[in-house]
C-alpha cells in the first residue's frame, strides 16, 4: 500500500487547509504571461485543471500517461492548443504548470522531510505533464502549418470560366511539382463539372519552369485530351522558352499562345464560337 | 462461357456502355463482339461510355485502341467518352496515350462528333 | 524491402491462378486504399498498379499470389502489396524495366508502367526462382 500512501501525501500537498493555492498559481502564471490571457479564463482553466489534477492523484496516479489522468490530458491538451494558436512560445505554455512546483515551494520550509519527498514525487508528475503540454503545443503547430499550406495552394490555384465551355488556369508564381499535380487535377476536374472542351493554361504570371514542371504540365494537356478536351498554353515567357528548349522537352504537339487574348479566340473558334466586331462600334 | 455486354444500336452507330469492372475475358468478347457488329450492321460510328469505370489498366486501355484502329479500317469511326481525371491521369503516367483514339467528355458530345465527321465526310 | 505491415492489421492473401481473380484483387487494394484514405487520384494509380503486376504474375510467372495491407513507416500511412510467384523469374531486370519492352505479347508497360504508379518499388528475381515484386503508395 506504499503507492496509496504516497497519493494521499501528493493530495495533501496540493490541498493545504485555509489556503487558496490554485489561486495563488493563477497569480503566478497570470505574471509571467503579462496579461495576454485574460484573468477570468486563466482562473477557469487553471482551477479545472487543478481540480481534475487532485482527482487524478487520489485515485493513484503516478504519472502523466496513467489511465487516471486522462481527463488532466484532455484539458492540457485544450490549453496548449489555445495557447499555440494565440501564438506563445513552448516555453510561456509549459511554465503554466512549471508555475505549481514555485507556489508550493514557501510550504516546505515548515514542512517535514515526508514532505520533502512528496514535493519531489509531485515534481516528477508536473515535470512529465510539463513536457505533455510541449508536445500538444508542437503537434498543433504542425497541424496549424499544414491546414495552411494547403489553403495557400487552393488559394494559388483558381480555375475559372471565361466563356460557356472555355476554362482557364492563370498560374502566377513558382510552380513546384506538387502544386502542379493539384493544378493538374483541379483543371481537369473542372473540366468535367463545367462540360468544358477547351481548357486554357495561361502562365503568364510564372518566372520559371523546371523539368518536372514542364512534364507536369504536359502529362496534364495529354490527360485532357482523353477526357476529351484540348488545352492551350499561354503566355510562355522568353526565358521558360528558352528553357523548354535547352532541356529538350518534347513540346511539339502543344499548342501554345503569346496572350491570353490570343487562347481565348483560338479556343472559341474551336468551339464553334464567331467574333464579329460591329462597324461604327464605339469605343 | 463469360458473359458479354450487350451492344445497342442507334441508326448508324453502336453504343456500349461499360458499367463495371471487367474480367479480361469480357475485354477481349467485347472487341471481337464490336467488329462483328460494325460489319453486320454497317455501323458507321462507335461509341464507348467508360464514365463508371474507376480504372482503366494497359489490357482494356489496349482494347480500346484496338476497337479504334479496326473500325477504322471498317470505315467507322469510334469515340471513347467519360473518361474520369483519375483514370486519365493514371494511363498518362502509366505511358498509355491512346494515340489514335477519338475521346470525348460525355455521350452527347461523343454523339456530336461522331456526327460532325459524316456530315463533312458527305460533303 | 520488407513491408512494414502496421501492426494489428493482419495482411491478406489471394491467389493469382486466372484472369478473373484480377477483378477481386482490384477490389481487395480498392477498399485497403479507400480505408487508408488515399486520395482518389491516388488509390486509382495504386489500384492500376496492383492490376497491372498481378497480369504479370499470372502471365509471366504462371500464377502466385499477391499479399496486401496497411502499412505504417514512422507517422507515415500507406497500402502495400506484395506480388510473389514461382515462375521462371526475370534474366535481365535492367531490359524488363524499360518501356516497351516485352517478352509476351503485351504493351510492355506492365513493370515500368507500374513502378511510376507508386511510391515504392522492389523488385527481387533470379532465373528460375520466381519474382516477387513489393509495391507501396504513401498518404500524402
Amino acid at each position: 500500500m506504499a503507492k496509496r500512501d504516497n497519493a494521499v501525501d501528493l493530495v495533501g500537498l496540493l490541498s493545504v487547509e485555509g489556503q487558496d493555492l490554485a489561486a495563488t498559481w493563477v497569480r503566478e502564471v497570470s505574471g509571467s504571461l503579462k496579461g495576454r490571457v485574460g484573468t477570468a479564463e486563466l482562473d477557469r482553466e487553471l482551477r479545472e485543471l487543478y481540480d481534475a489534477l487532485l482527482d487524478a492523484l487520489r485515485q493513484g496516479a503516478t504519472d502523466v500517461h496513467a489511465d487516471q489522468m486522462s481527463e488532466v490530458r484532455a484539458l492540457l491538451t485544450e490549453l496548449s492548443r489555445n495557447r499555440a494558436r494565440q501564438g506563445f512560445s513552448p516555453s510561456e505554455t509549459a511554465v503554466s504548470i512549471f508555475a505549481l512546483k514555485r507556489v508550493l515551494e514557501p510550504l516546505l520550509q515548515e514542512g517535514s522531510a515526508d514532505d520533502v519527498r512528496a514535493y519531489l514525487e509531485l515534481g516528477r508528475v508536473l515535470d512529465g505533464l510539463g513536457l505533455f503540454t510541449i508536445e500538444s503545443y508542437s503537434q498543433t503547430r504542425e497541424e496549424i502549418i499544414t491546414a495552411q499550406a494547403e489553403q495557400l495552394l487552393e488559394l494559388s490555384t483558381p480555375v475559372v470560366r471565361l466563356w460557356d465551355g472555355v476554362i482557364a488556369v492563370p498560374l502566377v508564381g513558382t510552380l513546384d511539382s506538387a502544386r502542379t499535380q493539384v493544378v493538374m487535377e483541379k483543371l481537369l476536374q473542372a473540366l468535367v463539372d463545367t462540360g468544358s472542351e477547351q481548357a486554357i493554361i495561361d502562365i503568364t504570371g510564372v518566372p520559371a519552369v523546371d523539368t518536372q514542371v514542364a512534364q507536369h504540365l504536359l502529362k496534364t494537356i495529354v490527360a485532357a485530351r482523353l477526357m476529351g478536351a484540348e488545352c492551350t498554353v499561354s503566355g510562355i515567357s522568353p526565358q521558360i522558352a528558352q528553357t523548354i528548349v535547352a532541356l529538350g522537352i518534347e513540346f511539339d504537339d502543344i499548342v501554345t499562345k503569346a496572350s491570353l487574348a490570343d487562347a481565348l479566340k483560338l479556343a472559341l473558334r474551336r468551339s464553334g464560337v464567331d467574333l464579329v466586331a460591329h462597324e461604327g462600334a464605339q469605343r | 462461357m463469360s458473359e458479354r455486354i450487350p451492344i445497342l444500336r442507334i441508326g448508324e452507330t453502336l453504343l456500349v456502355s461499360v458499367q463495371f469492372d471487367l474480367e479480361d475475358q469480357m475485354v477481349l468478347n467485347l472487341q471481337e463482339d464490336l467488329a462483328q457488329q460494325i460489319v453486320d450492321k454497317s455501323a458507321r460510328g462507335v461509341i464507348i461510355d467508360i464514365s463508371a469505370l474507376e480504372i482503366v489498366d494497359s489490357f482494356v486501355g489496349r482494347m480500346l485502341a484496338a476497337v479504334a484502329a479496326i473500325s477504322r479500317v471498317l470505315d467507322a469511326r469510334t469515340v471513347v467518352v467519360g473518361m474520369r481525371p483519375a483514370v486519365a491521369i493514371t494511363l498518362v503516367e502509366l505511358g498509355l496515350s491512346l494515340g489514335g483514339v477519338d475521346t470525348a467528355l460525355d455521350l452527347e458530345k461523343g454523339l456530336a462528333k461522331l456526327r460532325q465527321s459524316t456530315d463533312s465526310a458527305l460533303r | 524491402m520488407k513491408a512494414p505491415w502496421t501492426a494489428g492489421e493482419k495482411p491478406q492473401v489471394h491467389s493469382i491462378a486466372r484472369s478473373g481473380d484480377l477483378v477481386h484483387i482490384r477490389q481487395a487494394i480498392r477498399a485497403l486504399s479507400q480505408k487508408c484514405r488515399l486520395s482518389l487520384v491516388d488509390q486509382t494509380k495504386m489500384i492500376t498498379a496492383a492490376s497491372e503486376l498481378a497480369r504479370n504474375t499470372l502471365i509471366y510467372g504462371g500464377g502466385g499470389t499477391v499479399t496486401s495491407g496497411l502499412v505504417s513507416a514512422g507517422n507515415k500511412q500507406g497500402v502495400a502489396a506484395v506480388f510473389e510467384d514461382s515462375g521462371p523469374g526475370i534474366p535481365d531486370v535492367e531490359q524488363a524495366m524499360t518501356d516497351g519492352w516485352t517478352s509476351g505479347g503485351g504493351l510492355g508497360l506492365g513493370l515500368s508502367g507500374a513502378r511510376r504508379l507508386v511510391d515504392d518499388f522492389e523488385l527481387v528475381t533470379a532465373p528460375g526462382e520466381g519474382t516477387s515484386v513489393t509495391i507501396v503508395k504513401w498518404v500524402r
